[in-house]
């Protein structure tokens, strides 16, 4: 994978693609070019390339033509939604060998300009001139995200229903921050990162407001980066190295793409939920990711996971925002819904080797985003989800040390990762799921 | 004489004004940076959505209603998303309430030079989904879930989304 950064003039997307490739064959010394039978390409938007079948100059660039190619695009979840693709051609027999790779070049346009561009993956009759803008969007959810999960609980005594609304957003500004602080110091041990930071929670609050109450520090911005991993059939991957990672689960989920769609209905349960933890919830409304809990499920199922937080040892997730880091872990099952801020305070998501300068009882329970996540690594779009991908990859391999110069985000006998790419306002959401084979 | 700079930004500023310059990378290698303008005007009709925008040149908001299911749409679908079955158009009430809300300071370029704007999903009583629209004549601090407010309507019409917005009621 190429570092992650706000601009890569010395390189176009094709040379981007090749040094992460170079890197990745370099890896597996036994594996050559030849031995690589399709690959699967995933940029976001043709707007930003302003070049279309930009994937085949990617395939032509890397020397693999003739062999099967093709572009996955799936929005925000693009380069997780590549991995399943890969997982798709070698699974199904098809392929043995099967590149995945992605990238994004968001530098080629100003950042306002490049938010317009993301805002014309929302409905361009109803939602985008209205002010289409992704922060804009995902603070109407988290929004209402407090109003259903934090002014009814922690401010029900209040009886000023105004007041109560304006304490419960400042206590979940303070809780985001959290989440904040976490991704952004994580990062600094990973040199991939564009953002590694030092933060307080004052800091966090302190920087300029977004979209109210989603602030500077709390999103991820735009990069330029790429990504690339190499998927084999179980037969031939032990033929090119002795640790491999097996990719056991696979899931996937959708929704509408307006907000405004989002029905009222019954929560999908997983097995360990009863119909009473969510009595009178509508759901998902605009406050949750059913295709975030869609995803999850079949991923868990397909995977033969029954309890996520004792059987995961880590969580990459797709946190764009703060907010819907936290709207994710109840998505997943890392908590109940209505239980995310409790989960952040709790310390669990956080990693217990880390000192964070925050009082936090229960650490390393289930690291989410080690890795720093998006908002501290960058997020390349078409490379993100691949990204999460190679970093899970290396921690379940053991070998963060190799990579990063250092073993601070290597979690101990980590047996279990799971990565999850998310898209447009949660219209489309992949999980996947990563288990180690082999340990030194 | 193109010119070189050390600095990206100083590069942005310079293709704006000339059109190219020279970006000498951390490595040491020149990189020659253009500036590469792309304008397009698209022809869009807004086919089966069409009626709904008619309507707001009129001073009405429509919604949807299926015909078989009598699932009730703030924002008009064509065919229902319930029972797949076609929708009849429904004329909403011109009041709501606030379901959910933001301030964007910032925004997509389109829209850099509104902010702040305040942006609503209104929900109306009965009806099964919310409508995204702007809040106009309120400040942040104004703003809560369940604030009641009312439709306006553009003088002179866009014929975009909009050409309604919200103003709080008084
Ligand atoms: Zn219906």
């Amino acid at each position: 994978m190429t570092k992650f950064a706000k601009a890569h003039p010395d390189m176009d997307f094709r040379l981007m693609v090749k040094k992460a490739y170079d890197y990745a064959m370099a890896d597996v010394p036994a594996i050559k070019t030849r031995d690589i039978d399709s690959s699967r390409i995933s940029y976001f938007s043709d707007h930003f390339t302003r070049q279309l079948k930009a994937a085949s100059m990617v395939q032509d660039y890397l020397g693999l033509n003739p062999k099967d190619s093709r572009r996955i695009e799936w929005g925000g979840a693009t380069g997780g939604q590549c991995i399943q693709a890969g997982w798709e051609t070698v699974a199904s027999g098809r392929s043995d060998v099967c590149l995945v790779a992605g990238f994004e070049t968001m530098s080629r346009v100003e950042t306002w300009k490049g938010n317009e561009f993301i805002a014309l993956a929302s409905d361009t009759n109803f939602d985008y001139p209205v002010g289409g803008f992704y922060t804009g969007y995902y603070a109407l959810m988290v929004q209402r995200h407090i109003y259903k999960f934090l002014r009814k609980t922690r401010f029900a005594g209040i009886k000023d229903e105004k007041m109560a609304q304006e304490m419960a957003t400042r206590e979940a500004m303070r809780i985001m921050a959290m989440v904040s602080v976490k991704n952004h110091m994580n990062a600094t041990a990973n040199p991939y990162s564009q953002y590694p930071n030092k933060l307080t929670v004052d800091d966090v609050l302190k920087s300029e407001m977004i979209s109210y109450p989603i602030n500077r520090q709390s999103i991820c911005t735009m990069s330029d980066g790429a990504a690339v991993l190499l998927l084999a059939s179980e037969d031939v991957a032990f033929k090119y190295t002795d640790k491999p990672v097996l990719i056991k689960g696979v899931g996937c989920g959708t929704d509408t793409m307006r907000l405004a769609d989002r029905p009222h209905g019954e929560v999908p349960r997983f097995p360990w939920e009863k119909k009473s933890d969510y009595e009178n919830l509508d759901y998902p409304g605009v406050h949750s990711f059913r295709a975030g809990r869609a995803a999850a499920l079949e991923a868990y199922k397909h995977a033969g996971i029954k309890d996520p937080k004792k059987e995961l040892s880590f969580v990459e997730l797709h946190d764009a925002y703060a907010s819907s880091e936290i709207q994710t872990y109840e998505d997943i099952g890392l908590c109940k819904y209505g239980e995310g801020y409790d989960f952040v305070e709790s310390g669990q998501p956080f990693l217990k080797e880390i000192d964070y300068k925050l009082d936090l009882k229960n650490k390393g329970i289930i690291p989410v985003n080690p890795s720093g996540g998006l908002i501290a690594c960058g997020h390349p779009v078409g490379a993100t989800g691949i990204m999460q991908g190679v970093f899970a990859f290396w921690e379940l391999q053991n070998s963060i040390k190799k990579h990063f110069g250092n073993s601070t985000l290597q979690i101990k006998d980590a047996k279990r990762g799971l990565i999850h790419s998310h898209a447009g306002t949660g219209s489309s959401v992949t999980v996947s799921i990563l288990e180690a084979v082999k340990h030194d | 004489m193109i010119k070189k700079f050390g600095k990206f930004k100083d590069v942005m500023k310079e293709i704006k004004k000339n059109g190219a310059a020279l970006y000498e990378d951390p490595s040491g290698t020149e990189d020659l940076v253009i500036s590469s303008p792309y304008q397009i005007n698209y022809i869009h009709s807004y086919a089966e959505d069409s009626k709904f925008f008619i309507e707001l040149t009129k001073g009405k908001l429509f919604g949807s209603k299926c015909r078989k299911c009598g699932y009730k749409y703030g924002t008009p679908r064509s065919h229902c998303m319930e029972c797949g079955s076609e929708t009849d158009w429904m004329e909403l009430p011109l009041k709501g309430k606030v379901h959910s809300w933001t301030t964007c300071y910032f925004g997509s370029e389109e829209f850099l030079k509104e902010t702040p704007f305040n942006l609503v999903l209104v929900e109306f009583d009965g009806v099964n989904t919310p409508f995204l629209s702007r809040l106009v004549g309120a400040k942040t601090e104004d703003i809560y879930i369940g604030m009641d407010v009312k439709a306006e309507f553009k003088k002179t019409p866009r014929y975009l989304v909009s050409d309604v917005y919200f103003v709080p009621v008084k």
